[in-house]
């Protein structure tokens, strides 16, 4: 066994309340592909942050190739050879590729020269881009190229990639693993970030689980398989969620031609969406994010109103009619973001179910509100959903984020709805309430709701959807039974890779 | 009335020394706005700069020193707002109000003394040959060199923002400053430089009405200019070079009615001092802004 | 080292206790202040604090607390919506003077004409009227074409001030009055005057709109739909709009009720304590009124306490200018400074203080 490139040992950080790492400890080989898996709240994320000298552990150490590592700030630990692509949260919309890419680097070459250097990088991995492009233009796969081709004009010996694979369809995956492989036959060590069982089977060649800051297990993935891989993580036995065969139901909802211009200069329009959903059914719409969803979600709700004719509920044409009055008819929504757009952060969860139960729940009579009734539904979403919170009482911004989803989600489902449209409902949600979220999901369908599933979780689509249809560039595909759907079919539906074309990877 | 005994020549060349002060105050606005920070404390620290400037130079005799004396000033009250809108995470906007109240407050009681005094001239800098040419000359080169240091800044500032990487800095920590903190810069210290640059350049553009186009001390004097200096970095969108169309624009539009008044022209003096105002209104509506930065006005707060 | 942690939840000890440290911190500061002008600070503190209501002479100082306190609480009530909902009205002194010019507008027409009963109703309505147009109009600009509502309404006090002196001068100069600026005196017109309810108690109408202002709000804010809208749309625009508040009417609603109140603000001050409309009419009582909204915590109940306090400074500052030679800018100075320390100790509110050691690199 070679020496290893980097050697965490007994790395402990605790926050006020939570204790992120306890006692964490493994050893990354050179031109390893290392998985760390976890559930959201694991403390991945503290952990990686630590190596990028994000986070100042309170108690263990580092060392890189032998030597004392403890980067002060993450430009001491990209001098040291380690490089990240973040999930979220490092790119500037408003700037370009080379100015994005320039301020990744710590002595970046000239503004002329590095036009060349990001050609030849994209040459050599097969990552096509165009240094003069505005970043807020491109689409997500895109914005992910200009991370990798940032890190790799620094000749990392360690890349770090937190879930990088949320954002892209499985051709782009597949692209992306290409590159991966290669950089790892050069020798640069990958910290692979997941939480998607089969890529880190495919991909890696060890892997570190983490449950609740600790290590768990250490594994081979590819011997151990993903079923034991998701026990390991989750720490508990999985069920999948049961769907009862339910009989169609007539045409709740149909959207006949929807279309709508972009709402921002970032945003997406929407092209001549044509959908129907039946009582009793699941209609999933997969994509990648940036494709319309947002402008889909707030075209349905009611917050971008469209033409009259282009929505209807039941028979009855409502593209006009504002946010309250669809919720009158039975029209709910639940929207991507929880803090900030499904709740207000600090706002107590009695005043989150005023939010958008007022006038289904009766909470306001003559304009004046009843916060009694208000703070009955709150408790009645808390204990029907299992909201794990002190009470009521509390702000939106003291729940977990698996906790608030099913406060959000509960929200709505509570008050019977007749069409519910629900845009990312596990999104960094624990695998137990996820599994909940998806449970109630398909009960409030046996009870003969009409339930849209948008999601950019593919495996998620196929659990719960009857049919299954794509959202890209604004355009919704024709609808096609979800069972027997095999993900290369989903592939194609979900277009491809962008640039396809010029996508090969100089072997 | 006799709109003949308006000068065109005199009124462009007043045009540019109205603007001064404006532009002045602006740019350093649009280096603070670009990092991310609404300083709306632009009044306060120009009548602070105009006093502490008025000050300086009486008790010295330079107007220089007074300068100097006014960017200081000013560099240090809007600290105070750094400090609390940066480390104590207090909101921009109320703390930008406050600012402009307390600097009122604080200009009076300097400036107490200092009222009917007289300020020690500030020369115009005759640009040798070029000052000569026929019309041009003297409007564009017969100024006194704050006109010119004005112009300087602005291009500096040009320079600074789109050719150096610390200007990109600066810009990506006003675009989105979670980014620019995973990227590992300093967002507090990039916006407490640019809080402090948007002052000194406030405090010479307060020091300029009151050393060069007043010139004297009266309380209040300022009159608006800060605020007109704040529309106008939203009329330029955040660019110096539309910047220097904007403050221009509002000198020529100060300078033409304060000419009208003086030639008495049939309208009450009153109407025609209210066009600086209507016109800074009439712009805002008119010019459908750019995309300000992405992180303007909003708290910072590194968590985890 | 201090890091800030941010509190899962506001603190509600500190939200009401950091407007009672920011008052004590401003005490020190300022008489520091007053020590560096040469004053003694205790005596100063003692003269603006505590004799307008405990000197001797307090029964002259304290019917003035109302008639100072109740057009910056008028005033501030409103503002507290806007500025709870994210909507900045900064030009409430603009939408004062409009109310004035308005309301003695109609009392100047309908002068020598005695019908108290008629004009002095007219006389509230059309100073209401005239705040609230006055702030229609950044409103309409903000809704119509997304110009900044801070800007334009501060860009209208000036405008406003330009056209109170051009009234004082020309159309409502008084006839009578051997050519000195200013119109009639309102006052002493019986139909328009707005004198104290209870002689020399100092309670004029406006006190009583002030108080009416304050229940109305306090109702609204905690009761009404509306009221939830408001904190919402301030607290999180995207989640307002889910709950199908509509931004656009909110903005019109913010700016149109505090113009309307600072309108009426205006109204009583003219036709009451100042009497008439003249140059020097208005005297920033628009912009400490944004000081009082935020020291009374945008709390309609915190708001009267604040504008009580502010209005004690005003007339304890008048006291030690006459009497120790305080520069009367010394006192907005002191007003500036309550919101700066208030503004700092509110991080209290929000954060908790953690003092931890260098870590040990």
């Amino acid at each position: 066994m070679t020496e290893p490139l980097l050697s965490l040992t007994g790395l402990t950080k605790a926050y006020p309340g939570v204790v992120a790492n306890r006692d964490v400890s493994f050893d990354i080989a050179p031109g390893e592909i290392h998985a760390l898996l976890g559930e959201n709240g694991a403390g991945k994320s503290t952990l990686v942050k630590t190596i990028y000298g994000l986070v100042k552990p309170d108690s263990g150490t580092m060392t890189m190739n032998g030597a004392a590592f403890a980067p002060s700030d993450p430009a001491e630990a990209r001098r040291a050879g380690v490089a990240m692509v973040f999930q979220h949260f490092s790119l500037f919309d408003a700037l370009t590729v080379a100015e994005n890419i320039v301020l990744g680097m710590d002595d970046p070459p000239s503004p002329r020269a590095i036009a060349s250097e990001v050609a030849r990088v994209s040459e050599l991995y097969g990552l096509p881009l165009d240094p003069a492009r505005i970043v807020g233009d491109l689409s997500a796969g895109e914005r992910q190229r200009v991370e990798i081709v940032r890190c790799l004009l620094q000749d990392p010996k360690l890349l770090i990639m937190d879930e990088p694979t949320s954002v892209l369809t499985p051709q782009e995956v597949k692209i992306l693993f290409t590159t991966l492989r290669k950089l790892s036959a050069e020798g640069t060590a990958i910290l692979y970030i997941s939480h998607k069982l089969g890529e880190i089977e495919a991909l890696c060649e060890a892997a570190t689980v983490l449950r609740l800051g600790e290590v768990v297990a250490t594994c081979d993935p590819r011997r151990t398989g993903p079923r034991e891989m998701a026990e390991l993580m989750v720490g508990q036995v999985l069920q999948s969620p049961v769907r009862a065969s339910r009989p169609e139901g007539p045409i709740l909802l149909d959207l006949r031609k929807l279309s709508a211009p972009a709402p921002h200069r970032f945003g997406t329009p929407l092209r001549d969406v044509t959908l129907q959903v039946r009582a009793g059914e699941v209609l999933g719409i997969g994509g990648v994010a940036g494709n319309g969803q947002d402008e889909l979600v707030a075209a349905l709700s009611g917050e971008m109103p469209v033409d009259a004719e282009m929505i209807r509920l039941d028979g009855t044409p409502i593209g006009r009619a504002g946010v309250n009055a669809r919720r009158d008819l039975g029209l709910l929504c639940g929207p991507e973001e929880r803090l900030g757009h499904a709740a207000a952060p600090d706002m107590t969860l009695t005043e989150n179910a005023a939010l958008t139960a007022t006038t289904r729940k009766g909470m306001a009579r003559r304009g004046f509100m009843r916060w009694p009734q208000a703070r009955a539904f709150a408790e009645e979403v808390i204990a029907s959903f299992d909201v794990r919170t002190p009470g009521p009482g509390n702000t939106a911004r003291s729940l977990s984020g698996g906790n608030l989803q099913k406060f959000v989600i509960g929200r709505e489902i509570l008050q019977e709805p007749r069409v519910l449209v629900v845009n990312q409902p596990t999104w960094g949600v624990d695998a137990a309430a996820a599994a909940a979220i998806r449970q109630a999901l398909l009960s409030l369908a046996d009870d003969g709701a009409a339930i849209v599933v948008i999601s950019q979780d593919l495996d998620e689509l196929m659990e719960v959807s009857d049919r299954f249809c794509a959202l890209v560039e604004g355009r919704l595909s024709a609808s096609r039974p979800a069972r027997g759907l095999s993900v290369h079919d989903v592939g194609l539906m979900l277009g491809g890779a962008h640039d396809m074309e010029v996508a090969h990877v100089a072997e | 009335m006799d709109l003949s005994s308006i000068n065109p020549i005199l009124l462009l060349a007043s045009l540019m020394v109205a603007a001064t002060p404006i532009l002045l105050a602006a740019i350093g606005e649009l280096v603070a706005e670009r990092a991310g920070v609404l300083n709306l404390g632009v009044e306060g620290m120009m009548i602070t700069g105009a006093v502490v400037g008025f000050i300086v130079a009486v008790n010295t005799g330079s107007p220089w020193l007074g300068f100097a004396g006014a960017a200081v000033g000013g560099a240090a009250l809007s600290l105070v707002f750094g400090v609390l809108t940066q480390y104590l995470l207090s909101n921009q906007v109320a703390t930008g109000l406050a600012l402009t109240l307390f600097g009122l407050g604080l200009s009076a009681l300097l400036g107490q003394g200092y009222i009917g005094v007289k300020a020690p001239s500030f020369p115009d800098l005759d640009v040798p040959l070029l000052s000569d040419i026929p019309v041009i000359g003297p409007i564009v080169f017969r100024h006194d060199p704050m006109v010119y240091l004005g112009l300087f800044i602005v291009l500096g500032v040009w320079l600074f923002l789109n050719r150096s990487r610390a200007g990109l800095i600066l810009r990506a920590v006003g675009e989105n400053h979670d980014a620019a903190h995973a990227l590992g810069y300093s967002v507090r210290r990039t916006r407490m430089l640019a809080i402090a640059f948007g002052g000194a350049c406030a405090g010479l553009g307060g020091a300029y009405l009151s050393l060069v186009r007043v010139p004297q001390w009266t309380e209040g004097m300022t009159a608006g200019a800060g605020w007109i200096a704040l529309a106008i970095v939203v009329f330029a969108s955040w660019r110096p070079g539309r910047l220097v169309l904007g403050a221009y624009l509002f000198g020529g539009v100060t300078v033409l009615q304060l000419n009208l008044q003086a030639a008495g022209v049939a309208i009450p003096v009153e109407y025609l001092s209210m066009t600086p105002y209507l016109a800074t209104i009439a712009v805002l509506v008119i010019m459908s802004a750019g995309r300000s930065p992405g992180s303007l006005g909003k708290i910072f707060h590194a968590a985890r | 080292m201090i890091a800030l942690e941010k509190r899962p939840q506001p603190s509600r000890t500190w939200a009401w206790a950091s407007p009672l440290l920011a008052v004590a911190l401003t005490m020190v500061l300022s008489g520091l202040m007053f020590a560096a002008l040469g004053k003694n600070p205790v005596e100063v503190i003692r003269t603006i604090f505590f004799d307008p209501v405990f000197s001797e002479f307090a029964w002259y100082y304290r019917p003035q607390i109302l008639i100072k306190g109740a057009p910056l609480v008028l005033i501030a009530v409103g503002l507290s919506f806007g500025f709870r909902a994210g909507v900045w009205n900064i030009g409430a002194e603009g939408q004062y003077i409009m109310g004035a010019i308005c309301g003695a507008g109609v009392a100047l027409a309908l002068y020598p004409m005695e019908a108290r009963w008629l004009i002095f109703p007219l006389m509230v309505i059309a100073g209401a009227l005239g705040g609230w147009a006055w702030a229609m109009i950044p409103g309409l600009l903000r809704v119509r074409f997304g110009t900044n509502e801070i800007l334009v309404s501060l860009m209208l006090v000036y405008v406003a001030e330009q056209l109170l002196a051009a009234m004082a001068l020309g159309a409502m100069r008084n006839p009578d009055g051997m050519g000195f600026p200013g119109s009639r005196n309102l006052a002493q017109y019986t139909s328009s005057a707005n004198l104290d309810l209870i002689e020399g108690s100092g309670l004029h109408w406006g006190v009583v709109a002030a108080l009416i202002a304050v229940i109305f709000a306090y109702v609204v804010l905690s009761r009404h739909l509306f009221g939830f809208h408001v904190r919402l749309a301030g607290q999180a625009p995207r989640a307002a709009r889910f709950a199908g508040v509509s931004p656009a009417r909110m903005i019109l609603m913010c700016m149109g009720l505090s113009g309307a109140l600072a309108g009426a603000a205006g109204l009583f001050e003219v036709a009451g304590p100042a009497g008439q409309i003249s140059i020097d009419f208005n005297v920033g009582y628009g912009f400490t009124a944004i000081i009082v909204a935020f020291l009374g915590r945008l709390n309609p109940l915190g708001i009267l306490a604040a504008g009580a306090l502010m209005a004690l400074t005003y007339i304890g500052g008048g006291i030690a200018q006459s009497s120790l030679g305080l520069p009367s800018a010394a006192i907005s100075l002191l007003q500036g400074m309550l919101l700066f320390t208030l503004l700092a100790v509110d991080v209290l509110t929000h954060y908790r203080l953690r003092f931890r050691k260098r870590s040990l690199a």
